[in-house]
């Protein structure tokens, strides 16, 4: 074939942009690739795939949508922690003359990968998928505003995650830390295709995850069941209410941001170069305007969980309310005032420094009232403390130390000798594990059986639990000794020998929270073998207070059999007070919105887009283009989006609910 | 509100379906995506102002803007937001031919301002004013384009309505289209309001 026929139909895509000379990107393409035939044979052989296009994929319903959220989270948690623990081995053995095992260019991926694969493709989808599952159950809502928007924006961020994954394979990622600054990421440095991965995976969840936003916003404003007013939400629909906030109002400057880099890498212009004019620093201040908003993206909604578990465990109502609410908003609201403390070495001057510094401080005063507010909660409580408690008390002690090393590096002088060192990655690891982590587990425990119907396994999760809290302590306590001691983050080498007793019991810590991680599969493994002892048919295994436990596990599609009228803000633990009796007759047809795999299909679209796009296959990349907006408009042009659920089937689910509470006498 | 309970206890459910208007969160969500575009033209708006004044030796917006053809062109935008209202009033008495009348109207202001601007890229490229000749075209360029590709957007949209109402009338769903066509034509000429003053105006007094 001529050469420019090949470059044509593949553009820069070729046999070398196969790492097939990394022994150890070979062996996890062999591992990924038959663990990948084992699954699709598997799917094949049981005949599932029907079933789970029909009823998963296409799935518009909120609670499936969540739960395969919660399913990708894990996944690509396994990936980015694989990166993790690299990182440790390679850094507890690179001393006294030995390179380690990664050479640089593999371990300068890694470090980007694992960073962006955390935040964007675990953390977030977590996220998501917990607000997802859980806020239109606690509002009384039988779904989203906009289910099918929800489905789509699903399936771009497992566009997105299939980009980052590709990249491991088919040419290489980003080597250029999880924010890809420039100079470094244009095009001069870093002329492979690595940030262009980067940058197309983030652009196509990107758009999942502000679509996501404005729809959970329209939800929580426009479907709450009458009389829920605004002080009568459930607090983590409030938490949930603030972080979507967040979220439309930070991820368009993140998707500004990324395209003005693509357009220096692919035009030529000179935003963020250092000739004609362009402005490095712009970009670093443009992003950081999206992540430290981000960072609250992800803290918030555990925050929500955090007041629901401890009231539900300490069998009381939350201790001020109000306070949480007020104080989630002040947070929303400042988090958008300290961007600058991410850089206080770029040297704005002290008065821009002053304020920075300040408005960070600031926001240690409401995260500060919302922990006194839980310990107030469980003070003279009947505390049970059960798996996802345990987490709470676990967060409580971890977060406030990870709280305090903020406040450390709040102060500009002292950010000044911290910037960049360890000392600042223990930080952050410290508020994202002990706080986003921990309260995720705490939450997957305390809805998993909403979501099953039958409890989590305690004892493998009591397992998990420790693994992770040492783990986490023996992992990241020697990071902050070494920061201190001025050793710098990203490093694959080092010449000091008397630093290598701390990155060994660092790389000890890494290898418990590997035993928690395990221990959490094994948990759920377990559980789903004992589903019959663990059962909960109740619907209300924890003696919950919020509406989502009024309904059975798992809820019906359709929620709720009859819109619940709110009158608390604990609304079910007030319908079981003021003794609420299950209605057993005169069930109505329900509207509901239909499935519809167009979601599916655009993001496969977008991801064939970013593809082309990364890797200069221009027909590809037009192609899928204009696929992508002839599939759209196509899908307006069925106004047939919906169907009504028999008032029979109603009453037929209603009826076999009923049978399974009276057996339970 | 009918909600009952066996008795006289207290009211814990409705007993009717409780219908959620069909699209009653099309509006309020319409709002926040048009916000959301919104952040992405204040941050393109910020990159020019950091990077407006940065020529790089290169050409000034005095040496470029032919302000008489922006003022011919912000006027194709202005009037192509009028007409836009006067399809919605039209639609509204439920007269589809006279809303398709104006609907075309609108689309061919809006075609008129693409070309416009087109005219005045090609003639700006063709001096050496590339958008990689220096940030403030850079910035400039990037500005004023995405504002474009919007309107080219619109544009698609707009066809796509008119067909839509051709086939199936000014049903309840295409009149919530239409509507949020009307938004986010109108935001774009809000937007351009904001170009026209802040690189146009004030960038022929720099």
């Amino acid at each position: 074939m001529p050469d420019t026929l090949t470059k044509f139909i593949f553009g820069r895509l070729t046999w070398e942009s196969l790492p097939l000379h990394e022994p150890i990107v070979v062996a996890t393409f062999v591992a990924v690739a038959l663990g990948g035939i084992a699954l699709l044979g598997v799917i094949t052989y049981f005949k599932l795939w029907t079933y789970l296009w029909r009823e998963w994929f296409t799935s518009v319903d909120h609670k499936k949508i969540g739960i395969m959220y919660m399913v990708l989270g894990l996944v690509m948690l396994l990936r980015g922690f694989s990166d993790a623990i690299m990182m440790r081995l390679q850094q507890a053995i690179a001393f006294n003359g030995s390179e380690g095992y990664l050479n640089s260019h593999h371990y300068d991926q890694i470090f980007t990968a694992h960073g962006v694969i955390m935040i964007f493709f675990v953390a977030m989808p977590f996220v998501t998928g917990l607000m997802n599952f859980v806020v239109p159950l606690q509002i009384g809502a039988r779904d989203v505003s906009f289910p099918f928007l929800n489905n789509f924006s699903f399936w771009m961020t497992v566009g997105g995650a299939i980009l980052v994954m590709a990249s491991l394979f088919v040419g290489e990622f980003a080597r250029t830390g999880w924010l890809a600054y420039p100079p470094l990421s244009g095009i001069g440095y870093s002329p492979d295709v690595g940030v262009d991965y980067y940058i197309w995976a983030l652009q196509v969840a990107g758009v999942g995850t502000t679509l996501s936003g404005i729809n959970l916003i329209c939800t929580i404003v426009k479907m709450r069941a009458p009389g829920m007013t605004m002080m009568r939400m459930p607090i983590f629909t409030w938490t949930s209410l603030c972080t979507n906030v967040l979220i439309v109002a930070s991820f368009p400057v993140l998707t500004a941001v990324l395209s003005m880099l693509a357009l220096d890498r692919y035009v030529g212009t000179n935003f963020f170069t250092n000739d004609f004019g362009g402005n490095p620093m712009m970009y670093v201040n443009l992003i950081w305007i999206w992540g430290h908003p981000e960072v609250y993206i992800l803290i918030l909604p555990l925050f929500g969980v955090f007041s629901e578990v401890t009231s539900t465990f300490s069998g009381k109502r939350l201790f001020g309310y109000t306070s949480m609410v007020y104080a989630t908003i002040v947070i929303t609201i400042l988090s958008y005032l300290v961007w600058l403390h991410h850089f206080f070495t770029m040297g704005s001057g002290a008065s821009v420094n002053s304020f920075f510094g300040i408005t960070t401080m600031i926001i240690s005063i409401p995260t500060g009232a919302k922990i006194f507010n839980w310990l107030f909660t469980m003070y003279r409580g009947r505390i049970r403390f059960e798996l996802p408690m345990m987490w709470t008390v676990a967060f409580m002690l971890t977060f406030t130390v990870g709280g305090m090393t903020g406040v450390l590096l709040a102060v500009p002088p002292a950010d000044f000798v911290l910037h960049n060192s360890l000392f600042l990655i223990a930080h952050f690891h410290n508020v994202i594990i002990g706080g986003v982590l921990f309260g995720l587990f705490a939450g997957i425990a305390y809805w998993w059986p909403k979501a099953f119907g039958f409890k989590l396994d305690p004892f493998w999760g009591k397992v998990s639990f420790w693994c992770w809290v040492v783990g986490f302590w023996f992992a990241f306590m020697p990071l902050y000794i070494l920061g201190l001691m001025g050793v710098t983050r990203r490093m694959r080498v080092f010449d000091d020998p008397s630093l290598q007793i701390w990155f060994v019991i660092a790389a000890f810590g890494a290898v418990l929270i590997a035993c928690g991680i395990a221990a959490f599969l094994v948990q759920i493994f377990v559980s789903i073998r004992r589903r019959e002892a663990l059962a909960d048919p109740t619907g209300d295994p924890w003696d919950g207070r919020t509406l989502e436990w009024s309904t059975s596990s798992p809820p019906p599609a359709y929620n709720f059999a009859f819109t619940p009228v709110i009158r608390d803000n604990d609304a079910w633990w007030d319908m079981k007070q003021a003794g609420y009796v299950r209605p057993l007759a005169g069930f109505r047809p329900i509207h509901m919105p239909s499935n519809t795999g167009t979601g599916i299909i655009l993001a496969a679209f977008s991801v064939a887009l970013g593809f082309g796009l990364i890797w200069y296959i221009w027909w590809l990349a037009a192609l899928s283009f204009v696929c992508l907006i002839a599939t759209a408009i196509g899908h307006t042009f069925n106004y047939h989006r919906d169907f009504h659920i028999p008032a029979a089937e109603v009453t037929r689910t209603e009826q076999a609910r009923t049978t399974l509470l009276a057996a339970q006498g | 509100m009918t909600a009952t309970t066996a008795g006289t206890g207290p009211v814990f459910h409705l007993e009717e379906e409780h219908a959620h208007a069909e699209g009653g969160s099309t509006m309020l969500g319409f709002w926040l995506y048009l916000m959301s575009d919104c952040l992405i033209f204040a941050m393109l708006f910020a990159a020019y102002g950091v990077l407006g004044g940065n020529y790089a030796a290169g050409p000034a917006p005095k040496d470029l803007f032919d302000l008489d053809l922006v003022a011919v062109n912000t006027a194709m935008l202005l009037f192509s937001s009028i007409t836009y209202g006067f399809a919605m009033l039209t639609m509204d008495k439920g007269r589809v031919a006279a809303t398709q009348a104006w609907l075309a109207v609108t689309g061919l202001f809006g075609l008129a301002f693409l070309s416009i601007e087109l005219y005045e890229f090609a003639h700006m490229i063709h001096e050496g004013a590339t958008p990689q000749r220096s940030a403030f075209l850079s910035s400039f360029f990037t500005l004023v384009g995405t504002h474009g590709l919007h309107v080219t957007f619109g544009t698609v949209w707009l066809v796509t309505l008119m067909v839509q109402v051709a086939r199936f009338g000014l049903i309840e769903a295409n009149r919530r289209r239409l509507m949020c066509l009307s938004m986010f034509w109108h935001f774009l000429d809000v937007v351009w309001i904001g170009v026209f003053t802040f690189v146009y105006l004030m960038g022929m007094l720099r």
